[in-house]
């Protein structure tokens, strides 16, 4: 692996092609560092390739240069002048343009409409129907899809949803195009025609700046690749002079199997048993498709998949959060009837849920509050709570998985993320469950309090919890499970060992129903 | 954090000197408070007559009506919602209550009029407040109602049976007749204990009360909780229906009373007692440093708001200014509360991250 963190001579290549500059740019939220010191530069009739890790600072960046957030430090200059972006209209107005990662649409407008949103044609002050109409289509039409401008946008499927976010992009005449992960919700076919889209806007001149998560497709339209790792930027490179497992390294940093050991452990009896869990889809198919699993005493199970693949609904539903969904549940051997959320904390299944900011965290109280939440009913004297205890049922916690924090009356908001996450475990671990449930634990969190996170999956494991470990980072899945389950659309596709997985079989697995061009070879030995 | 304690013992650090923002951030948290004093000093220097005992004992009898509908009030909008309602309560409330004393229960396929104890009318109409927002609790979480919507259709609802209940005409002279044994309805709103009316009791009982359950009872966090973020309030296992149930139950019970002390004050039911009460309440939570938002508040702070309004009121009145003049000042001040209210929020998001940066 070559070692530097950048490449030699870039920098004096192609400077008087930069556009814009983004210059020692800090971001600091609450309960976060966001970016740290990060300089970048966008190359005019480029493809500039962000990359980092989740929660390395990608998306945060972006904002900034949409002018939907504003830097803490660090200045923007266009071509060679600092400018103010104050909202995303100025980035507008100096023409640069967003496509984001979360669809900014709304469902209950059409097509057309959101197209032209907050940049409607008018004609004496009305809006200007016909030709609004007819660029719509006549973008429709560059992006060879067949939808009708006039249908509401709610009815479309996510893809076509996509597609209309990229023509509002394109109807807005920019010189700079910031793409937030935009193949997520693409096909391969449609992908095919987005990048025919971006060599067209190259060779006009126009500087993109692209994100993803895929690295071979990174690769194949990038030109200019700067990665980013925890809020700092550690690389940059031509994409002619590198390859997949360069940006690996330089994404993660250090091997991720040598910073999340899993300890052996002795597995105990059938803790949990799942049969044909299924939840319907709102407009056909399955959410959860007849998903059946078991789980042991003392084993960590992870699941992997891509997006919407399932695993986020299967924890939701255990945790009793989707009362719609139906399935056997038998934990020690005794059916789970109870539905409801209180009623399954009782019974021992506690989440640790995906989004610490929207479900995890109340962000009003302090971090006694918060970690005490799940639990208050065990510090009761009579009817009322009992400081002393609660005190002491918060210092313990604090003390067992290193929260770093001052003073436990402070909000909950003055943590950084990770000591966030660790309180929301303790407030998990409080209640005594049998079964913990992690949705995506580490996302978000420096790679310092990853490593503890895992440190405390692997002691629950050791204490004879079950520990359900969903994750998108395929890494830390196959570093920490004993077991792996993939899942796609809804199902398992495929179920590994610790010893037979590799990232081959999980992508593979995870992958499969999911068009021919990426229909994965192996497949998993689903049962 | 490491190098801050290296170089600095440990104990300067906790003394450290008190700063600008120190002051800043007292001033604001104790504004309600400081609002409080402001006003009873330019009232006294301003009416002579002001700070009198008679006039206190006034003034804080019209404080308790509108500090009790709002200490039910802080338990609704700490959840992040709003309770239009209780001004209509009040009023339904007082006119149940009357006609009861007045007319009885009349049974005419038995040929029987039941005059119940009065006694047992308090409870009856307590009870009714009470289920009338457990009602709008109830339309508010099962049909995912907004509760704007739901308690401004309670409103009408309790008004049109308040004007139903005697075809909008007053239920007079409410005391009851000794052979009924259904006297001393009157003894609510003139009483005394100690020299103080039972009203003001109430007001300190209620606050007292309702101080407990919010900070010490777990019905209390979850009420916090649910105001601050309700979905990870619902995944750490709180009953988020059953206790927004609860919550506006206790506002239907807290107009309910309102309802009976104003009829026992008056001697007499009206069915537009308590019009636009719902205002004076929220505008009493809300001065006393509640977010409408929901997830911050207190009820020390609610029953000082409801104390700046009330006095604020009452020596406007005194002084002579005109009524027109004193809706003005109320509107400003209201307004201006809760401008204050987002200068302490961006501060208090400044020091958190200011904390943070401290920690690192």
């Amino acid at each position: 692996m070559p070692d530097p963190t950048s490449v030699p001579g870039l920098e004096t290549a192609a400077v008087e092609n930069i556009i814009l500059t983004a210059e020692n740019i800090t971001k600091i939220f609450p309960g976060t560092v966001a970016l740290e010191d990060v300089s970048f530069s966008v190359r005019q009739g480029k493809v500039n390739v962000l990359i980092g890790e989740n929660g390395a600072g990608k998306s945060t960046l972006m904002k900034i240069l949409a002018g939907v957030e504003r830097p803490t430090h660090g200045r923007i200059l266009l071509d060679g002048r600092e400018i103010q972006l104050h909202s995303p209209l100025d980035a507008n107005r100096f023409g640069i343009g967003i496509i984001y990662q979360e669809l900014n649409l709304c469902a209950n407008l059409s097509v057309v409409d959101n197209i032209f949103l907050a940049r409607e044609k008018t004609r004496s002050g009305l809006i200007a129907h016909k030709p609004q109409r007819e660029q719509a289509r006549e973008l429709i039409n560059r992006l060879e899809q067949k939808i009708d401008p006039d249908q509401l946008l709610g009815d479309l499927r996510l893809g076509e949803q996509q597609i209309v976010e990229i023509a509002k992009a394109l109807a807005q005449d920019v010189r700079i195009l910031i793409m937030d992960e935009p193949t997520s919700a693409l096909s391969a076919a449609e992908v095919e025609v987005l990048f025919r889209i971006i060599r067209e806007l190259k060779s006009r001149g126009v500087a993109i700046i692209y994100i993803s998560h895929k690295l071979e497709e990174l690769l194949q339209i990038g030109d200019y690749i700067t990665i980013l790792r925890d809020g700092r930027k550690v690389a940059e490179a031509e994409a002619k002079d590198i390859n997949v497992p360069w940006l690996i390294e330089k994404m993660v940093g250090r091997n991720p199997a040598n910073l999340f050991t899993r300890k052996e452990h002795q597995l105990g009896n059938v803790l949990l048993k799942v049969e044909n869990m299924t939840m319907p889809r709102a407009g056909g198919g399955y959410l959860l498709d007849h998903v059946s699993f078991e789980l042991r005493e003392g084993e960590i199970l992870g699941f992997y998949g891509l997006m919407g693949a399932g695993r986020s609904d299967l924890v939701d539903c255990l945790a009793g959060a989707r009362p719609q969904a139906t399935g056997r549940i038998q934990l020690n051997g005794q059916p789970v009837t109870v539905t409801t959320i209180s009623e399954r904390i009782e019974s021992g299944f506690v989440l640790v849920p995906e989004d610490r900011q929207r479900y995890g965290l109340v962000q009003t109280l302090s971090v006694m509050d918060n970690m005490l939440l799940a639990s208050l009913k065990k510090y009761l004297k009579g009817i009322f709570l009992a400081r002393k205890e609660e005190k002491a049922a918060t210092d313990q916690q604090i003390k067992e998985l290193s929260v770093r924090v001052a003073n436990p009356l402070q909000p909950i908001t003055a943590l950084s993320g990770g000591n966030q996450q660790k309180v929301v475990v303790g407030k998990g671990l409080l209640t005594h469950p049998k079964v913990l449930l992690l949705d995506e634990p580490t996302r978000g969190i420096d790679v310092g309090a990853k490593s503890e996170i895992f440190e405390i999956m692997n002691r629950l494991a050791a204490q004879k919890y079950g520990v359900i470990f969903v994750s998108s980072e395929l890494k830390e899945v196959l570093a920490m499970s004993d077991r792996i389950l993939v899942m796609s659309k809804g199902a398992i596709t495929g179920e590994f060992s610790h010893q037979e997985a590799t990232e081959e079989k999980l992508v593979a697995a995870s992958a499969v129903g999911h068009g021919p061009s990426n229909g994965g070879n192996h497949h998993g030995s689903g049962n | 954090m490491d190098q801050e304690t290296k170089t600095n013992p440990a104990p300067m650090k906790k003394r450290r000197n008190i700063t600008k923002t120190d002051v800043q951030q007292f001033l604001l948290r104790g504004r309600a408070f400081i609002a409080l004093i402001l006003v009873f000093v330019v009232f006294t220097s301003l009416t002579p007559q002001f700070l009198t005992t008679g006039n206190i004992v006034i003034m804080s009898k019209h404080v308790a009506i509108n500090a009790l509908l709002a200490i039910g009030m802080t338990f609704v909008i700490l959840t992040g919602g709003i309770d239009l309602s209780v001004g209509s309560i009040v009023g339904m409330v007082a006119m149940i209550a009357g006609g009861l004393i007045n007319e009885g229960i009349n049974l005419p396929q038995l040929g029987i009029i039941i005059y119940p104890h009065t006694w047992m009318i308090v409870l009856l109409s307590l009870a009714l407040g009470t289920l009338m927002g457990a009602i709008s609790g109830f339309v508010i979480t099962r049909f995912n109602v907004a509760p704007f919507i739901a308690t401004l259709g309670m409103l009408y609802v309790a008004r049109g049976i308040a004007g139903l209940r005697n075809n909008g005409y007053t239920f007079p002279n409410l005391i009851g007749r000794p052979e009924y044994g259904n006297t001393g309805f009157e003894i609510l709103g003139a009483g005394n204990f100690l020299g103080v009316n039972y009203s003001i009791w109430l007001m300190g009982i209620l606050t007292l009360v309702a101080y407990i359950v919010t900070t010490r009872l777990p019905f209390g966090r979850h009420v916090y909780a649910i105001g601050g973020n309700e979905r990870a309030a619902e995944l750490s296992g709180v009953r988020i229906a059953r206790s927004k149930i609860i919550v506006y139950s206790i506002s239907g019970f807290c107009s309910a009373l309102v309802g009976l002390i104003i009829a026992s004050q008056l001697v007499a039911a009206h069915p537009a007692t308590g019009e636009s009460f719902e205002l004076n309440a929220i505008a009493a939570v809300v001065l006393g440093g509640t977010s409408l938002a929901g997830g911050r508040g207190s009820m020390g702070g609610t029953l000082i708001g409801a104390f700046v309004i009330g006095v604020l009121g009452d020596g406007l009145v005194m002084m002579g200014v005109s009524s027109f003049w004193q809706k003005v000042i109320k509107g400003a001040v209201i307004v201006l509360a809760v401008i204050i209210d987002q200068v302490q929020a961006r501060m208090q998001e400044r020091i958190a991250l200011q904390e943070q940066q401290e920690m690192k």
